[in-house]
């Protein structure tokens, strides 16, 4: 009886305390455990905003990246989806289509001067906003290349198929080096379509024909992506580059230590090989391989869940995260590019004369969003396979059909994933 | 006369329900729910509604076809031949993509193929990797299952001696068991590794530089026996441990009245040890087969099926599909399959060993 009381009491002054208190938003981010300071950052973002305002509270629950997606998915089947997500780029399109979210519904004039790749756009509307970019280069030495007598290229001229190739077999030939690219085969998972489907773009072939996005017939199988399926092919039988089975620490130190000329690799790689190589580093565009040079974009973004029930308290947040002051603040802490000009201009390696710099140059002038269709994460999982395979020896033409079969096949049974 | 016990009824029901409840909550439930999914075309998150298939899952699976090919000829009717004097063929992309001719190789691939005189035999499959999979799993299972419980009844009989610090043997054999599979999956990646792996520098080391490093994971032809290797000694412990706690329960007096008899070492194993590890063999068989069947973890983390299909599994093509494909369906379908295996090489394994007067 006595607890019974207690417990009635205790239950009426909480709910008092929340009457007179802002409303409570939940959170999911995926980044607990970052070895950056993305983390703690994002925390201080969700603290700052509850202390200057009194209608809401965020609170913010954590989550290893391996396990989030699927968290996200069991909430949704469960009906416990959180106010706020957190969604990689690429996956949102499959989110919205789901109904884990809802448009974002904030003004796009805010979005002015943004990079491409931050902004998620699904069937015409903004659904997720990221507050960083990230973007991919050629990474390698200015003495390297002038060893070899290699042209440096640039965002204007970058290296041709031709150079490229030469490029890599003048420098095989040398044997200074166990192998003369890194392409980071030992990154399974979105790696593959993130670094390496750019590069078919480049080709003129694509994942999926993004002008329905109804079939990869022609597309993921055409002459364009023979003929880099045929390329890809090469770099692998010619020993250019380290196979499926690199070792993942030969992946983070290879290029520093000497073991690879060139690495292509991210951003958030590229401090450790400035502080290696000082003036020496260079980041390099991708090369064109006929179809104008192209690297991939959208990094975590913010939206607002479908079942939020109070979507204007989420958008309120989201809109709080949109100012310059964090853009420079998660670039900083994380070496990520911040999504507008004016906030590059305040980081410490994105202003001009920063020796990231070149990023985000490339974001602007060269980022390509992955396939935007809610079939995106089965395509990603049948070209990261595809690609695997090819570079084991795979017939090339044999292997592209089988996985724009597989694409197809899953367009159908999802009939044709709302378009 | 029953006792009071027995004839409660409700009483032993209700002591039951806790762990039949879970039991059927969590194995029962979700096996007959896999099997409904298998019929139907359910995605993991999908707004549309899930519609029955019938079984075109299984269809689409199973599908097979055998299909002769004829080598490309000349005008004159010559069989046409490449320059490492092979016989040239047309590609099977013709008939298998778009070709109104073949409706029956639609969207197949080849599996294997023989030469048969001048054509050659193609089997073609709607799902190769799952194919490959399937004989991959059977594989796995018919080396595993007589290499680990062999080794596991060798260690056994060395450890089941009274000698000074065989205890600490017995820790050391059992301790790869107590590891996570995935802590161990990784360690063996490192020892696996290409070049100046531990492997493929013990190797060299032993032969004086002789062996030529090989990729281990990453080649075809030693991938699968990389995975068989790790799996035994990571298995191999637990069932030890089994095998010992059969020896320790046959009596020391058959073992004296063996010895007076004068019988030698072989002749105790045979007439004496054997038939008294009877009941511990047949447990011991039925559970690596079960366990083998079941290979996920170290593909998963390892090998992701590559390269080229050549660790592909069943439940590793399970979860990749039902999570990674978010198609449940086809995932709930290989368990469904996988489970039929099962449950008929476990009661051939009973059908076998039963007692027979």
């Amino acid at each position: 009886m006595r607890l019974g009381v207690t417990l009635a009491s205790l239950f009426a002054v909480s709910v008092a305390g929340a009457a007179t208190a802002q409303t409570e938003l939940s959170l999911w981010y995926h980044g607990a455990g970052s070895a950056n300071a993305e983390e703690a950052l994002v925390n201080q973002l969700v603290e700052e905003f509850n202390a200057s305002q009194s209608d809401w509270k965020v609170l913010i629950e954590t989550f290893p990246q391996l396990a989030y997606n699927d968290a996200v998915g069991a909430a949704a089947l469960a009906g416990e989806l959180p106010d706020i997500l957190d969604v990689d780029g690429p996956v949102m399109p499959n989110w919205a289509w789901a109904n884990y979210m809802q448009p974002l519904g904030i003004d796009e004039a805010k979005l002015e001067g943004y990079l491409p790749g931050p902004i998620g756009r699904w069937n015409g509307e903004v659904y997720s906003v990221g507050l960083w970019d990230a973007a991919v280069a050629l990474t390698t030495r200015r003495s390297t290349l002038e060893k070899y007598d290699i042209r440096v290229p640039t965002l204007d001229a970058p290296w041709s198929l031709e150079e490229f190739n030469s490029a890599l077999e003048t420098i095989s030939a040398s044997g200074d080096f166990e192998y003369p690219l890194d392409l980071g085969m030992a990154w399974k998972g979105e790696w593959y379509p993130y670094a390496f489907s750019p590069l078919l773009q480049s080709f003129g072939g694509d994942i999926v024909d993004r002008t329905t996005y109804q079939t990869a017939e022609g597309v993921l199988n055409g002459d364009a992506a023979l003929a880099f399926g045929e390329w890809w092919q090469g770099l692998f039988a010619n020993n250019y580059v380290p196979g499926t089975s690199q070792d993942a620490a030969d992946r983070e130190t290879g290029l520093l230590e000497g073991q690879y000329a060139m690495s292509w690799n991210g951003n958030w790689a590229a401090l450790p090989v400035v502080e290696a190589f000082g003036d020496d580093a260079l980041f390099l565009p991708a090369p064109d391989f006929g179809n104008g040079s192209t690297i991939g974009a959208a990094s975590w973004q913010f939206g607002v869940s479908a079942t939020s029930e109070h979507p204007e308290g989420a958008r309120a947040f989201i809109e709080f995260a949109l100012q310059d002051k964090w853009f420079t603040a998660f670039s900083d802490g994380t070496g990520l590019i911040p999504v507008t000009a004016t906030a590059a201009a305040d980081t410490a390696n994105y202003a001009p004369g920063g020796p990231l710099e070149v990023f985000y140059d490339l974001s602007e002038a060269q980022a390509l969003v992955r396939p935007v269709t809610p079939g995106y994460i089965v395509q990603a999982k049948v070209f990261e396979k595809a690609l695997s395979d090819i570079a084991n020896g795979a017939d090339v033409a044999d292997t592209l059909d089988a996985a724009v079969d597989e694409i197809n096949e899953d367009i159908e049974s999802n009939s044709g994933y709302g378009h | 006369m029953a006792s009071k016990l027995t004839r409660s009824d409700r009483a032993g029901w209700l002591m039951a329900l806790p762990g039949a409840g879970l039991i059927a909550t969590f194995i029962i439930l979700p096996f007959f729910l896999a099997f409904a999914f298998s019929l139907t075309n359910q995605r993991l998150a999908s707004p549309n509604p899930t519609e029955y298939v019938g079984f075109e899952n299984y269809r689409d699976l199973l599908g097979l076809s055998i299909f002769t090919l004829e080598p490309e000829r000349n005008e004159a009717g010559d069989v046409l031949v490449d320059d490492d004097g092979q016989i040239e063929y047309p590609r099977l992309r013709k008939f298998t993509r778009n070709n109104p001719d073949y409706p029956k190789l639609q969207g197949k691939r080849e599996w294997f193929s023989w030469q048969s005189g001048e054509n050659r035999t193609v089997v073609l499959a709607s799902d190769v990797v799952f194919m490959k999979a399937l004989v991959n799993t059977i594989t796995f299972v018919l080396v595993v299952a007589p290499v680990q419980a062999g080794l596991a009844l060798v260690l056994a009989l060395l450890i089941n001696q009274k000698l000074r610090g065989i205890s600490l043997f017995r820790a050391v054999y059992f301790m790869p068991v107590v590891v996570s599979i995935v802590v161990v999956s990784i360690l063996w990646q490192f020892i696996y590794s290409p070049g100046d792996g531990l492997l493929n520098n013990v190797l060299s080391g032993l032969t004086f530089g002789a062996f030529q490093p090989r990729d281990w994971l990453g080649e075809t032809s030693t991938a699968l026996g990389a995975i068989i290797a790790m799996s035994v000694w990571q298995g191999v412990g637990f069932h030890m441990v089994i095998w010992l706690s059969g020896l320790q329960t046959i009596s020391p007096t058959l073992y004296e009245a063996a010895e007076i008899e004068g019988s030698s070492k072989w002749q105790v194993f045979r007439y004496v040890t054997w038939p008294g590890l009877r009941n511990t063999a047949i447990l011991i068989l039925i559970v690596i087969t079960m366990q083998a069947f079941a290979l996920f973890a170290q593909i998963d983390v390892m090998t992701q099926g590559g390269p080229l299909d050549s660790t592909q599994v069943l439940v590793f093509q399970a979860v990749e599909r039902g999570y990674g494909k978010q198609d449940i369906s086809g995932g709930s379908t290989i368990s469904v399959i996988l489970f039929v295996i099962v449950l008929c090489i476990s009661l051939l394994q009973r059908w076998l060993t039963r007692e027979r007067n």
